[in-house]
């Protein structure tokens, strides 16, 4: 990635309750990377090492549903900080896979996954670990989204599109470009 | 039976009454049934038999007080007696030729008798339903006897098209097109059939029609049997309704006995015969289409019109299909003519309407006032108005399909365009009064979750858009509403109304509508402010927490 | 013989039809290359008019009507693409994928979905309604076949090719509203009806996930409700 420089624009990529295939998608782009990085600054990403998210951030990539106190309270602070938000993939724009545990009760679901399976140490995880919120909710429905990118995960053809077009000022067409589980 | 035949019943009945100088009519309609007049009854018999009193003690239908039940009329003063109890009785049959004590006497000078206009209720709580005699003592099957020795077919159709009525179960077509529409289709078959699948919240008019009067409605198919050309009807009542149901049983053997019903009908050539059909509790099968479904046998959902059953209804023959109520109006038009029938009314709406008035209302019960009465009128002069200590808020008429009318709009008179106008309907005759303690979110809430829950599941818009309207009334009771809920749930109203197979899913939004349109105030307090003005909605809980 | 239709003449979006009197508006937008989106309708079965997809505006009516039902009428003149119409047909579908359990990338229909398909055309990127999410069970009781009550959109498609095509009746609804539930005789389950005779034909037709056949899984076997047309072609030709 480039060094910052002020006067490009500052792009962020945010993981949460996603399986990181929408990243894996991002780093698809392969050799257009390289020329998307002279476009913009990577501020904040799973992909890189910036702890902070920062005061300022033109486009955010949203990577997966809103799942945990966790994911919520990071999701806030991002749409704050942020011009142009993007749901990036099924996880962010629909809850997707992470959202299949809607029907069940948390209590219930972690009974099961933790409890009587025949592990040696039954327990509920608890400490310094977020806890689940009851459902399972996209992106949308916790803070205002202004670009929806469905597909799982969307192709590298996509990203390469909609990060470009973001870039340019322009709002892209995704209709044309992805659809849902694509 | 001949005139004369029909005449010496008459005579002969109103003959064993006078016998008795006295007279004790209790009320045995479902209202004052629920409070154990059929046990008052027998009280008061026991009394007369013990005391060796020259009185007669009947069960009558719906005397429409209800409120003010179990309500007993002694005749012939016709002297009302309201919250009657069992314990009542030995005063009531000892001061049988004297004053009745203050209490128990509710005098007929008063607003909610004097400003009423009975056609339909004509006989309601003065005749004994389960006594066809009594019912042709009062004129009754005159008009039938009519219609087949001196009117021709068309010129019944005339008759009832002069007369301006509509549709009494809502929608306002007019019954004599209708009529004669299914006269005119083509067909060997046709068929007759008489919704009495009332399921609106709050409406209790065509129960209280069948189980005070059901001959009146008996004859009404008759006669539409004969106008159209059907033989057969059926009676399509809800199961909720076990007492109409067997009052209608009484009353079609009756028929059959006297040979209303069965063939060559007064020794003419027409044959008629009428079965009930009952019911299994789903609301949606008073719409036509999934009435005709139901009795058919088949899963209670509508159907796409056209083409209309006036065409193709009842096994694909010419149906014609009319509530309780629009039935119940044909004797009187026959007997006393179109153009008198006519001359009740506004312009567009003739006649008299039947309206179970409910709610926060002193006077709650059954009322029929001439079309274009004012609301006013309805609510405060017959209904006495609102109890003391609250403040009128708003009345719904219409059920599930209307809208909530607020006060500015007291002055107007009812009938079918003008509650259009003011974003309500008709209706089936459903009046609900509501006071400063409703919180009108909440009432459109309600309504949602009846729609919600009786909506059939057969068109999209209707089976997921209701569940979803649902949903976002909840957020705004609840407190957990946004501000673009609202515009969603517009979306949804818009879009549920102009895409929905249905009357039930089409009209599903109004309460919501209405509601908005008159106190979109208290929506924004729900969703902005958490409060709700009337107290009754959760997100109250929520806004003194975060207080 | 009953004597033959009359032709009529209509406009559809500007385009002037001709259509025999007892054809549906859908029936002949579609032979003049004018596409209608539909989810309940198939050609070879009863029409239900239950999805609402297919409603136009017709001129001089302020009632929306399903073309697959409402028949031509001489000098009718259709819209079939207005921008409101657009906009509840969108709307239409965001109900469904919130109605029930949707989940696209693990749906053995992803790709072959109609559904999947109507909201691509629709340009839906997402839905704004609140996911209903409700717990609904999946029979795998058939030998052969698999019904995921998640993906099922309720367009009985299903229930009428096994009632009318192939004479089983074996599908049927359960309940009312959105608690409505597609069910195998009398609520039993699939593996065990007396009326089911594992033909697959529901399989075929149903446009989404909620039918399949349990051995095609992720084996992407584009399902060919097409049959339909020609079974009945057969039948007509017998007769």
């Amino acid at each position: 990635m480039s060094k910052s420089t002020a006067s490009k624009p500052t792009l962020a990529t945010v993981w949460l309750d996603g399986c990181s295939g929408c990243h894996m998608s991002i780093l698809d782009m392969d050799e257009r990377l390289v020329e998307l990085s002279d476009q913009f600054d990577l501020v904040y990403s799973p992909l890189v090492d910036y702890k902070e998210f920062p005061a300022h951030v033109d486009v955010a990539l949203i990577e997966g549903s809103v799942s945990s106190d966790e994911d919520e309270r990071k999701i806030r602070l991002v749409r704050a900080h942020t011009r142009m938000l993007v749901s990036l993939g099924d996880c962010a724009v629909t809850g997707n896979v992470p959202a299949m545990r809607n029907p069940i009760p948390v209590s219930e679901l972690l009974d099961c996954v933790y409890k009587g399976n025949g592990l040696l140490q039954e327990q509920i995880p608890a400490e310094r670990l977020p806890s689940l919120l009851p459902r399972v909710r996209p992106v949308h429905e916790v803070v205002e989204v202004d670009v929806f990118v469905p597909g799982c995960p969307p192709s590298a053809d996509t990203i390469f599109t909609v990060i470009s077009e973001l870039l340019a000022g322009r709002v892209p067409q995704i209709a044309a470009l992805s659809r849902f589980g694509a | 039976m001949t005139f004369e035949e029909l005449e010496q019943i008459a005579t002969d009945a109103r003959a064993a009454k006078e016998t008795f100088p006295r007279a004790l009519n209790v009320c045995v309609a479902a209202g004052c049934l629920s409070l154990h007049s059929d046990a008052i009854k027998s009280a008061l018999e026991k009394e007369v038999r013990r005391r060796g009193a020259n009185c007669r003690v009947a069960g009558t239908g719906c005397m429409g007080l209800c409120s003010l039940g179990p309500l007993v009329t002694r005749e012939p003063d016709g002297h009302l007696l309201k919250n009657v109890a069992e314990s009542d009785a030995p005063e009531i049959v000892a001061k049988l030729n004297s004053a009745m004590p203050e209490r128990l006497l509710y005098s007929r000078d008063q607003p909610f008798f004097q400003r009423q206009t009975a056609i339909v209720l004509e006989n309601s709580g003065r005749i004994d339903p389960e006594k066809i005699e009594e019912y042709i003592a009062a004129y009754g099957y005159q008009a039938l006897l009519h219609a087949l020795t001196d009117l021709t077919p068309a010129q019944i159709v005339q008759e009832v098209s002069k007369s301006g009525l509509r549709g009494r179960g809502g929608a306002g077509y007019p019954t004599g097109l209708k009529w004669g529409t299914v006269a005119k289709t083509i067909g060997t078959t046709k068929y007759v059939i008489c919704n009495a699948d009332e399921g609106d919240p709050g409406a209790f008019m065509d129960r209280s029609v069948l189980e005070s009067d059901p001959h009146r409605v008996l004859e009404g198919m008759i006669v539409a049997g004969y106008a159209v050309g059907a033989n057969l009807g059926y009676i399509y009542v809800r199961a909720e309704y076990p007492l109409a149901i067997k009052r209608l049983q009484v009353a079609i053997r009756d028929a059959r006995r006297l040979g209303f019903l069965g063939s060559q009908i007064c020794n003419t050539k027409f044959s008629f015969d009428i079965e009930i059909r009952i019911g299994g509790g789903a609301f949606v099968c008073g719409e036509e289409t999934a009435l005709i479904a139901s009795i058919e046998g088949r899963r209670g959902t509508p159907r796409p019109r056209p083409p209309f059953p006036a065409q193709s209804g009842l096994w694909e023959m010419p149906t014609l299909i009319n509530n309780v109520e629009s039935f119940a109006n044909i004797p009187t038009i026959l007997r006393r003519g179109g153009e008198w029938y006519a001359s009740l009314g506004t312009n567009k709406s003739k006649g008299t309407k039947v309206f179970a008035l409910c709610g926060k209302v002193r006077n709650v019960g059954l009322i029929e006032v001439p079309m274009g009465t004012p609301l006013r009128q309805i609510i405060f002069d017959i209904g006495g108005g609102v109890p003391e200590g609250h403040r009128f808020k708003a009345v719904q008429t219409g059920g599930p399909s209307g809208g909530c009318i607020p006060e500015q709009f007291l002055d107007l008179p009812v009938d079918y365009e003008s509650l259009k106008e003011v974003g309500s309907i008709m209706g089936s005759g459903g009046m609900i009064v509501m006071d400063d303690s409703a919180c009108m979110v909440n009432v459109a809430r309600y309504f949602m979750e009846f729609c919600m829950s009786e909506s059939c599941g057969k068109c999209i818009p209707c089976r997921a858009g209701t569940a979803q309207m649902f949903e976002l009334l909840t957020r705004m009771t609840n407190g957990t509403a946004k501000l673009n809920d609202l515009d969603l749930l517009e979306e949804l109203c818009d879009m549920v109304s102009s895409t929905s197979l249905c009357g039930l899913g089409q009209s599903a939004p109004n309460p919501v509508l209405s509601t908005l349109r008159y106190f979109r105030e208290e929506y924004m307090e729900h969703i902005v402010r958490k409060h709700c003005r009337a107290g009754v909605c959760e997100c109250n809980k929520l806004a003194e927490v975060s207080a | 013989m009953s004597p033959a239709p009359a032709v009529k003449t209509l406009l559809i979006d500007g385009k002037d039809v001709s259509a025999s009197g007892d054809q549906t508006i859908l029936g002949a937008a579609r032979e003049n290359g004018i596409s209608i989106p539909t989810l309940c309708h198939l050609d070879g079965l009863t029409e239900v008019g239950a999805c609402r997809l297919c409603l136009v505006e017709l001129k001089g009516s302020t009632r929306l009507q399903p073309a697959c039902v409402m028949l031509v009428e001489e000098g009718m003149e259709v819209t079939t693409h207005t921008p409101r119409l657009q906009k509840y047909r969108r709307m239409i579908l965001e109900l469904l994928f919130a109605e029930r359990n949707h989940v696209c990338s693990v749906c053995v229909a992803n790709n072959m979905c109609e559904l999947q398909d109507q909201a691509e055309a629709h340009g839906i990127t997402h839905v704004r309604f609140p996911y209903r999410s409700p717990s609904l069970p999946v029979d795998a009781s058939h030998e052969r076949f698999a019904l995921d009550h998640n993906r099922c959109i309720l367009c009985t498609r299903c229930v009428r090719v096994c009632n009318e095509i192939e004479g089983a009746h074996t599908w049927d609804l359960l309940g009312r509203g959105v608690n409505s539930l597609l069910i195998s005789d009398l609520h039993e389950p699939w593996g065990e009806s007396d009326t089911c005779t594992s033909c697959g034909k529901c399989v075929q037709v149903c446009p989404t996930g909620a039918l399949f056949d349990k051995s095609k899984v992720g084996g992407k076997v584009r399902k060919n409700p097409d049959f339909l047309s020609y079974l009945n072609e057969m039948r007509e030709g017998l007769r």
